[in-house]
């Protein structure tokens, strides 16, 4: 998947196993571990990088990080990659006394394996540097970019110039009477907009059905292990042939049980899951516009600025005022900010763009693999059931008619 | 008869239910279209509401059946006739078969010709339908009017020879079917009656409701084919004129003698004493059980007993089979702890499975507004292509949820076989009951005969010292001797009457205990193959969209 932006990308490939003069770089998160006491203990995860890249420290790296690395290097991509979709992270918070159950923790790292490989995969931020100190710097170096970044206070001098320039065109706003927000109205965008903000309904209604299925299953099992229970104790007050027959059919009722649970973890990691990672995606695509529209507007505001200035400096070029030299150097810094904010905003329509598509692909494919597995498991599931019971019909069939 | 075929070509087979209104629920379900079938799903809760209630084994599940907004005062109810059981031949378990689906036999106690009794011919046919309630008006005096009650149309299809017409209908309230009951409990002693459906004690604003009225037929009917079903009660008098007789019901409110049916054991002290007999209480009246307000006096008598028992006091004479007795007692006790438990479960397990098809089928809905939401904003293909996917799926999950609600409106049917032991465990309690309180009626004779007799011999003792005779007390040892002789001959009477009772318990008990476990077994059988046939209809559901997938596959890639 090439990208034509303009930094120079390669073809990266995922595989290892393809020949070594093809460049590639994947990684895998892998072995989780519980560290720490009490409130602090949090889980680490072993996070393996195979690559032949030369910006890389070797063809293989193992490094140990925890779920707010992830967090550090999802926040970097998101604010130097501006108009790309970056993968989104599982959840951050959950339910004190469910944070480390088994469950929870694969699915956790499962979908942080997913994360990172997306990345890896991304022809713009696979080059990134922030992904080779995440996946190659020691623990010390990264809990110390970690820190860094998390700061409130942390902000950094362009972030300044960005609030003070906030402030002055809100001025110059009312200065000119312009009080109506700044949007971009093209249909095409808009539609897209809307297609977004509906989809995200739409898959959080399909993702919350997926999840009480797989309670249904449970719950199923549940009772078909208690009538199991059940009948089984029945058939210890009848005599034969029905004590017999009954304590059959409750052991067949656990067997049941039993591929009824198996499936219910089934689901929720093949099928609940990705549709959650769906609605996570949309979330992050939500994100995005938003930073698009903070573009646009940055990108409206200085064009007006720089217009005013250029008046401006007109203005006192006409008056021959000692004060030309000055404006003309506002002016000019005026105009460079303004066209950078341009170039920012036009990169990000050119990404989205490019992304949407990549987006709808890779979505209809892994939705695909999704579904797929649930109808087979599904299938699975029924054909076992209907195995089990099968297996009773001969001993009823001649108990009744005997 | 076979059933109708639904849209997906699912062939219903109606051959065996007599319950005819599960058929109304199926394909009801069905007529939702959409899956969601929001009013069977609804009537189905409350049906699961009132079965976790134990105590009232006949309260009915079939809440259910009957199409919610039906008005059982206005329209007729659902009736459908069902296809003779001649008709019926069981098909062997076949893979393509549907038949199986059903279950064979009905697991149910079925009051149709295929009683399990060995004495009855398989041409025996009696069918009890309740049906038509209507509000009518107690006649009455006063300025204000009667009170207003329901009746029932009660009608009876029958080739027995004891009942003389094939057809009858006659209306009856439910005052009538009390007094039934209670004829029956006297007649019967011994018996396991089926208990009637509880007099409800509700506002008479609720009586007049559709849905209690609706309620009460279905367990009238449930109960009247019960009795039906007995192999014994079926032939009795009580029935008989239920069943038949027109106009008010000429079974009278009080036990008065002599308007009583008499049964055979009850016409041996007549015929003993011709009428009238020695004593002011005809002694065979001395055989029932002490009933309060009519006897206090032999009712304190029999509590003296029944106390002086539990203490160890008189040892009665009447004791050795009891340990036989209390065994079967406990075993019993035991039996219906176990089925208490397991109809709870069944309970539980139909819900789950009630909830699963739900669920299933809001899934399948939630992709459909899904795809249609794709091809209508797509601009990508593979947007189109995904939307395509999304509908393959969502077909399935719509189907398999049709399926689950099928399975489990046939489960049902099954496991309430569990249900309906529940009350026959009752009516042997009872028939337990009328054992116990035959054996105290002859402890109480016993006991009372001994200080009788104790007495009499005190004052012989007395009146001997007298020279020449006491004529006073000659003549209270002459009246005590007489009193001594009835009470002689009713204890008599009741230890017949006890060796009867305990006759007809061992019979009903033996009878009962093969019905339940043929019943039991249909019910297995029924539930299983119910269990087969829809899980097989779910996984070719599934399969088909695996397949519509399969270009998804990933397993057989290699990487």
């Amino acid at each position: 998947m090439e990208s034509s932006s303009t930094e120079q990308t390669r073809n990266v490939m995922q595989s290892p196993r393809s020949p070594s003069s093809q460049p590639y770089l994947s990684a895998s998160v892998t072995d989780p571990v519980k560290l720490g006491n009490g409130v602090q203990a949090y889980i680490s995860y072993r996070v393996i990088t195979k690559t032949n890249l030369p910006e890389y420290q070797g063809p293989e790296k193992i490094v140990i990080r925890r779920y707010s690395d992830f967090v550090w290097l999802r926040d970097r991509l998101f604010d130097k990659y501006k108009g790309v979709f970056v993968p989104p992270l599982p959840e951050k918070s959950a339910v004190e006394k469910f944070r480390f159950s088994a469950e929870f923790i694969e699915m956790r790292r499962a979908a942080l394996d997913i994360f990172v490989n997306r990345i890896a995969s991304h022809p713009e931020l696979q080059q990134s540097e922030d992904l080779r100190t995440f996946l190659q710097a020691d623990e010390e170096t990264m809990e110390r970019f970690r820190f860094q970044e998390t700061g409130i206070f942390n902000k950094k001098p362009a972030d300044f110039m960005q609030m003070f320039r906030d402030v002055q065109s809100k001025v110059s706003d009312a200065v000119l009477g312009k009080e109506k927000p700044v949007e971009e109205t093209t249909p095409e965008y808009e539609k897209l907009k809307h297609y977004i903000f509906e989809l995200e309904n739409h898959l959080a209604e399909a993702q919350k059905h997926a999840y009480r299925l797989v309670k249904r299953h449970r719950e199923l099992g549940q009772s078909l292990l208690d009538f199991g229970k059940a009948v089984k104790l029945l058939g210890a007050c009848e005599g034969e042939p029905t004590g017999k027959l009954f304590s059959d059919l409750g052991t067949k009722s656990e067997l049941v049980s039993i591929k009824l649970q198996k499936e219910a973890q089934q689901v929720l990691m093949n099928f609940e899951e990705p549709l959650k990672d769906y609605v996570r995606y949309v979330q992050s695509i939500k994100a995005t516009i938003a930073e698009r529209a903070t573009a646009f507007k940055q990108h409206c505001e200085l064009a007006e600025t720089t217009k005013l200035k250029e008046i401006n400096l007109d203005k006192l070029m006409l008056t021959r005022s000692d004060k030309v030299g000055e404006a003309e150097i506002e002016y000019r810094e005026m105009k460079a900010e303004s066209e950078e904010a341009t170039i920012r905003f036009e990169r990000i329509v050119k990404r989205m763009n490019e992304e949407i598509v990549r987006f709808q692909e890779q979505k209809t494919e892994e939705m695909g693999v999704a579904f797929h597995q649930f109808a087979k498991g599904q299938a699975r599931l029924a054909n076992g059931i209907a195995d089990a019971w099968r297996a009773l019909l001969p001993k009823l069939e001649a108990a009744s008619s005997a | 008869m076979m059933g109708s075929e639904n849209a997906d070509g699912f062939e219903e087979t109606n051959l065996n239910v007599p319950k005819e209104e599960m058929e109304n629920l199926v394909l009801n379900g069905d007529g939702a279209g959409d899956g969601t079938g929001d009013s069977s799903n609804s009537a189905y809760r409350s049906a699961m509401s009132t079965l976790s209630n134990v105590h009232d084994p006949l309260s009915p599940l079939p809440t259910v059946l009957t199409p919610a907004n039906s008005d059982p005062l206005t329209a007729p109810s659902s009736y459908i006739e069902p296809p003779s059981y001649a008709d019926v031949i069981f098909s062997p378990f076949d893979e393509t078969s549907d038949s199986e689906i059903n279950g064979g036999e009905d697991s149910s106690l079925s009051p149709d010709s295929l009683s399990r009794s060995p004495s009855s011919s398989s041409s025996d046919y009696i069918k009890i339908t309740v049906s038509n309630p209507q509000k009518e008006q107690e006649t009455s005096n006063s300025i204000v009017g009667g009170n207003t009650y329901i009746t029932y149309q009660i009608t009876t299809r029958t080739n027995l020879p004891d009942f003389g017409v094939s057809e009858s209908s006659v209306r009856r309230r439910f005052r009538d079917v009390v007094t039934l009951a209670d004829r029956l409990a006297e007649s019967y002693r011994g018996f396991c009656i089926p208990p009637r459906p509880d007099k409800s004690v509700v506002e008479s604003q609720v009586m007049q409701k559709q849905e209690f009225v609706e309620q009460r037929r279905v367990a009238l009917e449930k109960y009247l084919r019960r009795l039906s079903a007995h192999p014994v009660i079926r032939k009795s008098d009580e029935l008989k004129v239920f069943l038949q007789v027109q106009g008010k019901l000429p079974l009278p409110m009080s036990t008065d003698v002599a308007s009583r049916m008499l049964d055979g054991a009850v016409k041996l002290p007549k015929q003993l004493f011709g009428e009238g007999g020695a004593s002011a209480v005809p002694v065979h009246e001395v055989v029932q059980p002490a009933r309060g307000g009519r006897d206090l006096l032999r009712l304190f008598k029999e509590l003296r007993q029944s106390v002086s028992n539990d203490w160890g006091g008189s040892k009665p004479a009447v004791v050795e089979e009891d340990k036989e007795f209390l065994e079967k007692k406990e075993k019993m006790l035991d039996l219906e702890q176990q089925i208490i438990n397991s109809s709870q479960q069944a309970e539980s397990l139909v819900k789950a499975q009630q909830d699963m098809g739900e669920t299933m089928g809001e899934l399948g809905l939630a992709f459909i507004k899904l795809t249609k939401f794709e091809n209508e904003e797509a601009v990508f293909n593979s947007q189109r292509t995904r939307a395509t996917d999304m509908k393959n799926l969502a077909t399935a999950a719509v189907k398999a949820s049709r399926f689950y609600r099928e399975l489990n409106s046939q489960t049902v049917k099954h496991l309430d076989t569990l249900h309906e032991y529940l009350g026959m465990m009752m009516a042997v309690q009872g028939a337990f009951a009328d054992r116990s309180s035959a054996l105290l009626t002859v402890q109480t004779l016993l006991s009372e005969l001994s200080s009788l007799q104790a007495r009499a011999e005190k004052l012989e003792a007395a009146s001997s010292k007298v020279f020449g005779g006491d004529k006073s007390r000659i003549r209270k040892i002459e009246e005590l001797k007489e009193t001594i002789k009835v009470t002689e001959d009713a204890k008599n009477v009741a230890i017949r009457e006890y060796e009867r009772i305990k006759d007809n318990n061992r019979s009903e008990v033996e009878r009962l205990d093969g019905e339940r476990r043929a019943d039991f077994m249909n019910m297995m059988k029924g539930f299983v193959v119910n269990q087969v046939g829809y899980a097989e209809k779910i996984s070719n559901v599934w399969a088909k969209a695996a397949e519509e997938t399969s270009q998804y596959d990933r397993e057989k890639q290699s990487s």
